[in-house]
This record gives structure tokens, sequence and C-alpha cells, in this order.
């Protein structure tokens, strides 16, 4: 295979970083005074990047002698990491430009390119070093991006914490990987997946592959926010700019529960009964964990952080089933996610006071309905979307994992899985209650953001409506399609 | 027979050393010991016939990496007085330490010198013909090129984060414009002038 063929299957990680390079030479001589420009440059690379995907990158195999695969899935992950990368840096700009101390430098969208272009080759791994690679190009992204408020102490911890903890995840992981290298003695997930089949055949199991696949689980776990690799999670999501919160929330996420799946489905596909119960107990615990922890906040972005722990928990029951029909859950799953979760950190954004500082309480929603009645609507429908209740779209995602979970025999599983949700609506209703039946508080300073941000929060709004299930034969027939390529 | 004695001898100094890095209350001395166990670590890879990750480890790790540590663990608030007093005392452990170190190297080379070990299972055999950095580089430039460069892309974001988060425009200070140094001509900056006694010159 000739050097122009491998390089039009990653066509979409040249462009970002082709992009990213020539914006960061921008940003080095424009200064602050570049960021606009250099944002909606960078969300023009990006979707520069999904077009890509429309060629041979969208599906033309491996790349790179096996380093590097473009395929279905590869391509459903992409098109769902850069849509949530470009909103996360359309909304940036506006937040900076309120917040005492920085203004937004132009090295955030080129930070987030570099993030995409990571975040890309983790979904296209196919051997465990592309895996670890695009693994810590992302995080190193993530880590500086949390701090990017360089005054604000919060911000500060929260770069370093997630650094520390990123760190020693990064380590366990690599751990795994080596026991799986030594014991396999390839890095290639179809010779991996090879030597676990023979594995599996002999009556004693190597205690090396199994370790080694649990430490890999663990590294891959922590990186999802999984419980019990969740700690890090409110913290860095409280103490992170709400721009970026709202990032790590949407594009890593899917990213790593992509990774996730593939590693658990290609490189441990014959050992399935192995890993499955530690899916599902991370499942169960992430889902219990983050619906209770979630109870006790009165921080709307820690709330969130547990929200979306509860929410990798359900995503996890579809890795659990282990067929073509989970994964599509999972991809479903991801796909709405996204839509919500987003659509929940644009509203957090609008949540300022009268003299246009960021406020992050719970009770500052009191009576929302009547100072800012589209606002509170909008707020309410992601909550019940995120509780999972029927007329709008989360419902749906959270039927297409179950759905899977059944069919694969895990009815136990499911069973606390829906009794569990019913944990967490409660605190999603607890937040349409506060803004529907509590006395009004101040009213939220109404800004001058103009049409962008109303604009995707409506757009948000539109797809987990009940108008998104239009789009089931087409999300269904792409995600299945995706999953399939797996198998 | 002697290769064995060096890989157990190594293999044991490793492990010591690791639990005394992370054992030692004195950081400095954390640093001592990691150097030691990256020494001993270099030696069970020339035993494996790995000569190049040997002296990779030697001069990236011991020479570069934990000098490093070593200057970020001095600017630690420690008692260096107590310190100096603390170097007569240790010169002892201090002189075992070198010599054993000074003698690890002798049996290290003795070993080499007959014969790598012969690992029961290799799972990728290599080539006794071709040495260590063309066999590397034959790899990295080829097969892994693509890693090569997504690693070339990590270490760029690296450094984009450390300017990001440390680098600041303060105001008031006086940067060197080296263009408009150069482009000033002697006509503008000096002035030839020719006081009467008991004016003075204008400034």
């Amino acid at each position: 295979m000739d050097y122009a063929t491998n390089l039009a299957l990653t066509l979409p990680e040249v462009v970002l970083g082709i992009g990213g390079v020539l914006l960061m030479m921008v940003s080095a001589w424009g200064g602050p005074g570049s960021t606009r420009a250099v944002s909606w440059t960078a969300v023009a690379v990006l979707g520069g990047a999904v077009i890509a995907l429309l060629g041979p990158a969208g599906g033309g195999g491996e790349a790179f002698d096996g380093l590097y695969r473009a395929d279905a899935f590869s391509t459903f992950a992409k098109v769902l990491i850069y849509v949530a990368t470009a909103v996360s840096i359309l909304i940036a700009p506006d937040f900076f430009r309120r917040t005492a101390g920085d203004d937004l430098r132009p090295e955030y969208p080129v930070l987030m390119l570099f993030s995409a272009l990571g975040m890309g080759m983790m979904v296209s791994a196919v051997d465990l070093l592309t895996l670890y690679v695009g693994l810590e190009m992302q995080s190193l992204a993530a880590y500086v991006l949390a701090s990017f408020v360089r005054r604000d102490l919060r911000s500060a911890e929260a770069g370093l914490k997630y650094f520390v903890l990123g760190s020693l995840a990064s380590g366990i992981l690599l751990y795994g990987v080596s026991l799986v290298y030594g014991f396999t003695g390839t890095t290639m997930f179809d010779g991996i997946a090879a030597a676990y089949a023979a594995d599996a055949a002999e009556p004693a199991r190597s205690l090396g592959l199994v370790f080694g696949l649990v430490f890999v689980f663990a590294g891959l776990a922590f990186k999802i926010a999984a419980v019990p690799f969740h700690m890090w999670t409110p913290d860095v999501y409280q103490g992170a700019p709400t721009p970026v919160t709202a990032f790590f929330a949407s594009a890593p996420k899917v990213a790593a529960m992509a990774l996730a799946v593939r590693v658990a489905v290609e490189a441990m596909g014959p050992v399935t009964d192995q890993w499955r119960q530690i899916v599902i107990f991370a499942a169960l615990a992430s889902i219990i964990l983050g619906a209770v922890g979630a109870i006790g906040q009165s921080n709307v972005k820690r709330l969130l952080a547990y929200s979306s722990i509860n929410n990798v928990g359900f995503a996890l029951i579809g890795l659990a089933a282990g067929t073509a029909e989970g994964v599509a859950g999972v991809l479903t799953y991801m796909a709405i996610y996204i839509a919500m979760t987003l659509g929940s950190f644009l509203v957090v954004l609008q949540m300022r006071d009268v003299n246009g500082i960021q406020v992050e309480s719970i009770a500052s929603l009191s009576g929302m309905s009547r100072t800012r009645p589209a606002l509170a609507a909008a707020m309410a429908m992601f909550m019940f979307s995120l509780a999972g209740i029927p007329p709008l779209f989360g419902f749906y995602a959270k039927f297409a994992v179950f759905d899977a979970a059944v069919a694969a025999g895990l009815f136990p599983l499911a069973a606390i899985g829906v009794a569990a949700s019913v944990i967490g609506a409660y605190y999603y209703l607890r937040i349409v209650k506060t803004m529907y039946f509590d006395e009004p508080a101040p009213a939220f300073h109404k800004g001058d953001e103009g049409a962008l941000q109303g604009g995707l929060i409506a757009v948000a709004a539109v797809v987990i409506s009940p108008l998104g299930y239009l789009a089931i034969p087409f999300l269904g027939a792409w995600s299945m399609a995706a999953a399939r390529a797996l198998f | 027979m002697i290769q064995a004695i060096a890989f157990y001898l190594f293999a044991a100094v490793v492990i010591v050393s690791g639990a005394l890095t992370i054992s030692s209350r004195n950081p400095v001395h954390s640093v001592m010991w990691l150097i030691l166990a990256f020494f001993n670590a270099a030696g069970l890879m020339v035993l494996v016939g790995a000569e190049f990750i040997a002296m990779l480890l030697v001069i990236v790790y011991v020479g570069a990496v934990a000098v490093l540590f070593l200057f970020v663990v001095m600017m630690m608030d420690i008692d260096f007085a107590q310190l100096r007093t603390d170097v007569a005392r240790y010169a002892t452990i201090g002189l075992a330490l070198g010599t054993a170190l000074a003698v690890e190297v002798m049996i290290a080379a003795f070993a080499w010198s007959e014969g790598r070990i012969d690992l029961a299972r290799r799972a990728a055999p290599i080539d006794p013909a071709m040495p260590n950095i063309a066999a590397l580089g034959q790899l990295l430039y080829t097969r892994y090129l693509f890693l090569f460069e997504a690693a070339g892309f990590v270490l760029l974001v690296a450094m984009i984060g450390a300017i990001v988060l440390t680098h600041r425009e303060r105001a008031g200070t006086r940067s060197q414009h080296v263009g408009r140094q150069v482009a000033r001509r002697p006509q503008d900056a000096t002035r030839n002038v020719k006081p009467t006694v008991g004016q003075g010159v204008e400034l």
C-alpha cells in the first residue's frame, strides 16, 4: 500500500493536524486579537474533517500496516466527536469575555483541534500503540484546557487534579497494555484476539492475560469516568471553565466509550464472559452511585458531573450485552447523550447574575419559568430527556441499550438498570420543580450573547424532542452498520 | 552462569532501590535511589542484548530526567545545613554505593562479553547481525511512521500547554526588540555638541 493511500485513509487526522499547526502560527503572531478568527477557522477545519470522512477515510479499511482502521464504526464516532468539539469551541468566546481575569486566548481552539485529532486516533485504533498515543494526545490537551482560566484557583485545582489522576490512569492502562503485549506477543487487536481465543480453548487460563485485561479495563474505566474510577469527575467538572466542562462531558466521553467498545469487542471478543463481569459491575455501580451522589448537590455543574457518571453506566449496559445490537445501542446512546448534555451546559452558560458573572447554584434557577420561560422550557426538556421520560428522545436511548441487554439474556441487569433510573429521575425532576414551582430568584442577566447560543440550544432541544423519533430509521440503520463493522 | 548471577544481582538491586525510592523520607535520597534503579535497569537491558535501550536509560533517564528531578527537589524547602553535616556521617554508605555501582558495571561488561542471556521464550526473535539502533530505526520510520508523527504532535501539545499555562505578558517590562535595535543608525543615537564653558549640556 503506497503512501498516498495511507494518507487518504487518515485524511481527517491529516486535515486536523495541518489545520492545528497553521492556526497555532496564526495565533502566535496574531495574539489575543485573533481569537474569534481562529475559533471560526477551527470550526471550519472540523467541518473539513467531517467532509473528509465522505471519502476513503469513511470506511476504506486499514492504513499504516494495521495501526489504524477507517470503518463505519470510527466514522460514526468521529462525526459525533467533531460536532461536539465544534460546539465547545463556538460557545467559548462569550463565556471568557464575561469572566473576570483572562480573556480567551487563541490557543483554546487550537488545543481543541489537537484534542479532536487524538480522539480520532483513539476511535480508529486497532493497535495498542495507536490507542495509547491518541489517548495521551487527547488527555494532554484536556489537562491544559481544564486550567485555562489561570487566575481562578478552582480551575487550576481542576487541571492539577485531572493531570495527576489522569497520569495514574495512564500508568494503570500502560501496565495492562504491557502485560497483554508480553503474554500475547503482539500489539495488534486481531493478534491479541487470536491469542485470547487460543488461551480460552486451553483448560488452564494464563493469569497474565487475565491481569492484562483487568488493568486495561480499569484504565479505560477512568477515562470514561465509570465507578469505581469516577472520583475526579465532580471536582474537575466543577472547577473547569463551563465551555470546557461541556467539552469534557461530550466529545472525550464518546471517544473513550468507542475506544472501550473496540478494545472489548475486537481485541478481547473471545473472552467476552471475562470482561462482561467487569462491565456489568461498572455499569450498575455507575448508575446507582451517579444517581445517589447527585441528590445532595447544590452546584449545577457538579450535578451534571454525577449525571454523566450515571449516563455512562447506562451506555455500558449496551456493551455488557456484547452483541452487535448492544454496540449499536451504545452508539445510539452516545449520540443522543451528547445532544442532551451539550444542551444542558448551554443553559448553564446562560446562568449569569445582574453583573453578567457566572452563577452555578441550583437555587439560582428558582422560578426561571417566569423570568426566562423559553430557557426554562428548554432546560426542563433536557432534564426530562436525561431522566429518560418517554415522549422525549432520551427514552429511546435507554430503550435501545435495555433492549439489547434483554435480547442477550441479561434480564436482571436490565431490571436493576430500570429501577435505578427511577432514583436518577428524582434529581432531574428536582431541577424542573425548582424552575417551575419555587419562588423566583433574581432573574438572570439577559446579555447580548446573540443568536448563536440561543440557536444551539434550540437545535439541541429539537433533536431531543419527540421530533427526534423521526430520525430513528436513519440513526438505527447507521449505528447498526457501524456496530457490524466490529463483528 | 555468570549471566544468571548478573541478572539476579541487577534485578534485586532494581527492586530494592525502587522500594527505597518511594520509602525514603528525604526527597534528595529518593532521587539518588531512583538513579541507582535506572542504572541497574540499564544493566538488565544490556544482559538481554538491547544495548541501545540501555544507553537511552543512562543518557536520557539518568542524564536528563533524574538531574531535572534533582533540580526540582533542590528548589523545595529542605534544610541544607542539616544535609551538609550529614554528608560526613553518610560518607561510608555513599562510598559503598559507588563501589557497588562500579563493581556492577564490571560484572555487566564481563557478562556481556560471555554472550547474552538465552531467554526461554522470545516472542520476537532478534537478528544477531543487526545492531539495535538499525533495527529500531527501520521499524520507527517505516512501520510505525504514523505513530512517530503522532508522538511529535503529542510533544507539540505538551509544549503549547506549558506555554499557555505559564507565559504571561507583564505590563511595564521592557522587552528586547531585536529588529528595532538592528535598524537603529548611529546618527539617530548620538549627537555631537560643542558646549561653551559653564553652559553644560542639554540631554
